[in-house]
């Protein structure tokens, strides 16, 4: 009775926070835009067969008539994977060196890495145009010091971007791999530089394997946000910047299209599902075949 | 053909496999190794025997290359090696934890070492393979780590650090997570496997049986210091000092001075007890401060007072530890010490006749005893 409690507990979660909301955004993206409270038309005010009857693919099929909306997931996807790449490069280093750092220094260190979510994240990305703004603080101290002679122009540029999402999402990246890493055991280096490894070589056949589930779970939790990303690239980005969370505020508030805008939803969503899912089977056959 | 006993150290034209010479190790203000000069030689089993602190660890890090010297130079093979980084080291270390890659099966944990000397999968397939049969791991071979028992676990490391033929392997405290009866058998596994390659092999223990067991020479150390290098026998029978004798099994010490010189030296230690008495290869002088350590297996106790003995002495007994196939007796003498005395119990408990209270003798000969001066 306990054990069924507990994990139902999850389940419930789960099915109250996400699949019932799916559900209801998949509906709403096989209805028809309508001039209405709700914007959208078949409801089940008109009952559940009227309205089941109703329903159809037309937005998703529209989705693929207009480029718009592939080249926005593919520029999402783009700056997404290169922002989680940035930011493994970034975070590695840093989680490598909290790890190693004297045990009296890992809270503090740790402690640094989360206090930027005391402050609201929307501060924070605001601070970003001051300091990238053509008169902003970068530009500015690169002038003084003599680097350039012409302010560069960072802000509203995809490069603004990047800079935007690594410097957000770096704590989610650093967590799990410092996690790892912490647990790895000194040893280990040791008995990899006894038998014939270089400092390199044995970072690179012991640490790396062995920091690989911090590794995975830090690109997800960059990567899985980074993808629907829509207050850094619409605060950051300029006119340029494509990517599908900005589309989604567009139909959704300016074009009140809710159908569409849910249609795109649920693209991203299996986006970032099926892969996931995928990767997730495989490790789980990999566990099991060892065993 | 009589064999002849292994003892380079004794030979003066044997070159030692190393050298320490005047090696000090400072970690900020603590000295871990003081002023420590010291030869192993090639095939020797060679123990760091000593209690946790005394710098047994840090002399065997410092040989695999990972603690740099603060003075002094180690030689391997006449060269001096402080310069080379641990990786070029003709060195291997069987870690305390074992230190197995836990993302890598038995055999490719084997064969670590051996992939970054040689490119060559046969030569290396075939290496892996032999010292999986050494070992006794050949069934195992596909496993991870955490699938094998901590027995096993033991053998793959041994495995791993012999795979490359190192002219030095180095043991920290290779026994230490194993049951005592693994322990026993294992140990003997151990010899029987440095015997078969011929590799110097170095183990650093705290366990006084077990460094007694493997090596051929054992080194006492105490807060960085070597108090003494000689054979376990030697060690055990003739040791240097009160510190070794303690540290080394039980031992019964009696304290005083040199009443009369000769060949048997007398040896006043309690105010109204018997002199003791005993020969010495030390020489000693008279009114010197001296010790008398004697082993409890050397002493016998009596329940009549026994004539024409060397040494006696007379108690009641305050305790017995039956230990199975010994009985030591904690034999009180009549100013309050105590005093061991170690039987073996060659007839069954009932019909002993010795008990708690009893009034006994204890006699050793002149020559059970060790005198020393520190």
């Amino acid at each position: 009775m306990r054990r069924a409690f507990l994990i139902a507990v999850p389940f419930v979660w789960l099915l109250a926070l996400f699949l019932i909301p799916f559900a209801v955004v998949f509906k709403i993206s096989l209805s028809d835009i309508a001039l209405a409270i709700p914007p959208y038309t078949p409801t089940a005010k008109d009952g559940i067969w009227n309205m089941l009857s109703q329903l159809d693919f037309e937005n998703f099929i529209f989705l693929t008539t207009d480029n718009l909306y592939w080249r926005a997931y593919v520029s999402s996807l783009q700056i997404a994977f290169f922002s989680t790449l940035f930011t493994l490069c970034v975070g590695y280093p840093m989680a490598y060196a909290m790890a190693r750092a004297p045990e009296q220094w890992r809270p503090t260190l740790l402690m640094l890495v989360i206090l930027p979510f005391w402050t609201s994240f929307l501060i924070r990305v605001y601070a970003w145009v001051g300091i990238l703004s053509g008169e902003g603080f970068l530009n500015q101290f690169l002038l003084w010091i003599g680097v350039i002679s012409t302010p560069l122009t960072i802000l509203n540029t995809n490069t603004a971007v990047y800079i935007g999402i690594v410097y957000t999402y770096l704590p989610f990246m650093i967590l799990p791999i410092y996690a790892a890493l912490d647990r790895l055991d000194g040893s280990l280096i040791e008995a990899a530089e006894d038998l014939g490894c270089s400092r390199l070589k044995a970072f690179w056949l012991v640490t790396i394997p062995l920091s690989r589930n911090g590794i995975i779970a830090g690109c997800f939790l960059v990567f899985i946000p980074a993808l629907g990303e829509f207050v850094i690239p619409s605060l950051l980005g300029g006119s340029g910047t494509l990517m599908i969370g900005k589309i989604l505020f567009e139909e959704f508030f300016s074009n009140r299209d809710w159908p569409v805008a849910s249609a795109v939803a649920v693209i991203l969503l299996l986006i970032l599902i099926v892969p996931i899912v995928l990767f997730q089977r495989n490790e789980q056959r990999q566990a099991e075949a060892e065993k | 053909m009589a064999e002849t006993e292994f003892a380079p150290w004794d030979d003066p034209d044997q070159k030692p496999l190393i050298r320490f010479r005047n090696v000090t190790k400072r970690f900020g203000e603590f000295t871990a190794i003081d002023d420590l000069t010291l030869d192993i030689f090639e095939k020797e089993f060679f123990a760091l025997l000593g209690p946790s602190g005394c710098g047994k660890t840090t002399m065997m890090r410092m040989l695999a290359g990972f603690e740099n010297l603060t003075a002094g130079t180690i030689e391997l093979e006449g060269s001096d090696i402080a310069r080379v980084p641990p990786n070029k080291r003709a060195v291997n270390m069987m870690f305390q934890s074992y230190a197995l890659f836990p993302h890598l099966t038995v055999w490719d944990n084997i064969a670590f070492g051996l992939r970054r000397e040689s490119s060559d999968k046969a030569i290396i397939a075939a290496r892996v393979e032999e010292m999986l049969k050494l070992t006794r791991l050949e069934k195992f071979a596909r496993r991870k780590p955490h699938q094998i028992s901590g027995g096993q676990r033991q053998r793959v490391a041994l495995a791993r650090s012999l795979a490359k033929a190192p002219k030095l392997l180095l043991l920290d405290e290779p026994m230490g997570a194993l049951d005592a009866k693994l322990r026993e058998a294992t140990q003997f596994e151990l010899m029987d496997i440095q015997e078969k390659t011929g590799t110097t092999f170095v183990i650093v223990t705290h366990d006084q049986e077990e460094a007694m067991t493997v090596a051929s020479r054992i080194a006492v150390m105490d807060e960085g210091r070597v108090m003494q290098v000689s054979t376990p026998d030697r060690i055990y029978e003739a040791p240097v000092s009160i510190y070794v004798a303690d540290f080394i099994g039980d031992v019964n010490i009696f304290s005083g001075r040199i009443l009369t010189t000769g060949d048997v030296y007398e040896l006043g230690f309690a105010e109204g007890q018997p002199t003791v008495h005993a020969a010495s290869e030390k020489p000693l002088s008279e009114g010197q401060q001296a010790h008398l350590a004697v082993r409890p297996e050397k002493v016998a106790i009596h329940t009549e007072k026994p004539e024409g003995v060397d040494n006696l002495l007379e108690g009641k007994v305050l305790d017995i530890a039956y230990l199975g196939n010994l009985s030591t007796y904690h034999v009180e003498l009549a100013d309050g010490q105590v005093i061991k005395a170690q039987t073996a119990n060659t007839r069954r408990l009932s019909r002993r006749s010795i008990t708690w209270e009893d009034p006994v003798w204890i006699s050793w000969t002149k020559t059970a005893g060790v005198l020393l001066d520190k």
